[in-house]
């Protein structure tokens, strides 16, 4: 019986082989491998999306997914979009709207809020998308469905809200 | 979560034999409801069977006019696709209700069928439940049971099936393709697909052990309005107290499939040939043999006037 395997996966650009324990979740191989801790673990049963990650260009919940089933896969954390001397368009965004309290939910609402934006222009409709054969508009009430699986426990969500819309707005 | 080994299937027969061969064997497509299951150590499978790696993600027009969706094929993709927003604007829709962007960019046509009973006695591994412990009982019936199910129940298992999009392929009359382990194939409406608890409420689908959904296949589009309604406890992010699928036509004719009332999509030919009569009709015909608790009675209420507002809405 062989309990442990081996998967390759490139993560922020960075390619990686890892021999890992088969229980290990891409979110514990990410934190405790590669130490990459800008994600975090919440709820760890995909019910708060603090995990949140980008794969193959979808955002993801990391604790939902073992890190085997990444074989090939390019994964982007909060740390490959950006650095604190180089920061995000989102991330800047974020910080000037004051889109956080405590910031442990940031990591996984600035990942899901860059995947939002290329899921509205890409044309992927949501539960509020009045007409499903038409273009989608960019309302707060598209943008609030699609960033439900994000919880805030402090409550930051207006402001949140401001800061995606300041990026799909291009007005900082 | 209990240790197993890991291996990643290069094709549907290969698959079927690897799970076929091992009692405790199963399959993982998305993981997304697997996974959570295990780590609360509900699902203890001592070997996994990735299939991700086969190519079953396509979605495909059938000679018939209709639509062959392949098992791996994404809840997003799905939902998105222009041949079913057009032509099964109920699936989409019934999709988009169900789960965040997040999970169904992972979630699997056949995973989505398969996902397990949020009942939460399920859940917490303390108490009894016959469907994770056949034999233990049931601590819904006499606890906490406002989410439960009210038709279809028996004294085993009150459990609801979850699913959202399982309602709109029940009420497009969706069938399912499978591989055995020996290599033998089927063809199973969805109409019969689901069982209803009895006394085992641990088996859920007709299914054998090792038996691998490789598509779902819709018949040709049957028009009319399509309507996916769910009825949550909040807006967004959570799964349906009831739900209805329908598809109204102009005569006043259609489908009703509802959901969050019973232990599979819950639809009923009698109850549409009732619609002639109004919808009130139909959905007292569809929750005739309901045997709600005294906290989820709403639920049968619930439906006739979900029902009613769906039909008179579309054909305003
Ligand atoms: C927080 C949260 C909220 C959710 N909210 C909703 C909601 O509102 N509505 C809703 O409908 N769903 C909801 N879901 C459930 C979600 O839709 C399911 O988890 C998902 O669809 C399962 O698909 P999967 O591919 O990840 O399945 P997996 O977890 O990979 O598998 C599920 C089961 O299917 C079996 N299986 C997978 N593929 C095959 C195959 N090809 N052949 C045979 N067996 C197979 C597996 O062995 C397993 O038993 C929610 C989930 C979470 C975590
Ligand atoms: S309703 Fe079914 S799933 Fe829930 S506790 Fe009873 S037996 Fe278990």
């Amino acid at each position: 019986m062989d309990f442990t395997s081996t998967v390759s996966l490139k993560v922020n650009g960075q390619p990686y082989q890892l021999t890992l324990d088969n229980r290990t979740t891409l979110l514990d191989a990410l934190r405790e491998h590669l130490h990459l801790t800008g994600t975090k673990k919440g709820c760890d049963h995909g019910q708060c999306g603090a995990c949140t990650v980008i794969a193959d260009g979808r955002r993801i919940n990391s604790c939902l997914s073992l890190a085997l089933m990444h074989e090939g896969d390019e994964i982007t954390t909060i740390e490959g979009l950006g650095q604190p001397e180089n920061m995000h368009a989102m991330q800047s965004a974020f910080v000037r709207h004051d889109g956080f309290q405590c910031g442990y939910c940031t990591p996984g609402q600035i990942c899901s809020s860059v995947a939002v934006l290329q899921e509205i222009a890409t044309g992927i409709p949501s539960h509020v998308t009045e007409d499903l054969t038409g273009t989608i508009a960019l309302t707060p009430e598209e943008v609030r469905e699609r960033m439900s699986g994000n919880i805030c426990r402090c409550g930051a969500y207006s402001n949140i809200l401001d800061a995606i819309f300041e990026v799909a707005e291009g007005t900082p | 979560m209990r240790a197993f080994t890991y291996e990643r299937a290069t094709s549907v027969q290969e698959a079927a034999n690897l799970v076929a061969a091992y009692p405790n064997a199963k399959f993982i497509a998305g993981g997304t409801n697997l996974l959570d299951l295990m780590k609360l150590e509900i699902e203890r499978p001592a070997r996994l069977i990735d299939v991700n790696g086969l190519e079953l993600d396509r979605i495909e027009a059938t000679p018939e006019g209709g639509l062959r969706i392949g098992a791996l094929v994404r809840n997003t993709d799905l939902a998105a696709h222009d041949t079913v927003r057009r032509d099964y604007g109920l699936l989409s829709r019934a999709l988009l209700a169900g789960a965040s962007g997040q999970l169904r960019n992972r979630a699997t046509t056949a995973g989505n069928l398969l996902q397990r009973t949020r009942c939460p006695y399920f859940y917490d591994t303390n108490q009894p439940c016959n469907k994770r412990n056949p034999g233990s009982g049931c601590a819904a019936i006499d606890g906490f049971s406002r989410q439960h199910a009210v038709v279809g129940v028996s004294d085993a298992c009150i459990a609801t099936h979850p699913s959202d999009m399982a309602i709109a392929m029940r009420a497009l009359d969706a069938t399912i393709e499978t591989v055995k382990g020996d290599g033998t194939g089927r063809t199973i409406p969805i109409t019969d697909f689901y069982r209803l608890p009895g006394e085992t409420p641990h088996i859920e689908t007709v299914l054998e052990h090792g038996e691998i959904i490789t598509a779902v296949v819709l018949p040709p589009p049957v028009g009319g309005r399509q309507v996916y309604r769910k009825v949550r406890d909040r807006a967004s992010y959570a799964f349906a107290l009831v739900s209805i699928g329908a598809v109204v036509q102009s005569d006043g004719t259609g489908r009703i499939a509802v959901g969050g009332v019973a232990h599979k999509p819950w639809r009923s030919e009698e109850a549409e040939a009732e619609l002639a009569n109004g919808p009130g009709r139909a959905a007292a015909v569809l929750m005739a043999d309901a045997r709600p608790t005294e906290q989820n009675r709403f639920k049968v209420d619930l439906v006739e006037r979900m029902v009613a507002a769906i039909f008179t809405e579309a054909r305003g």
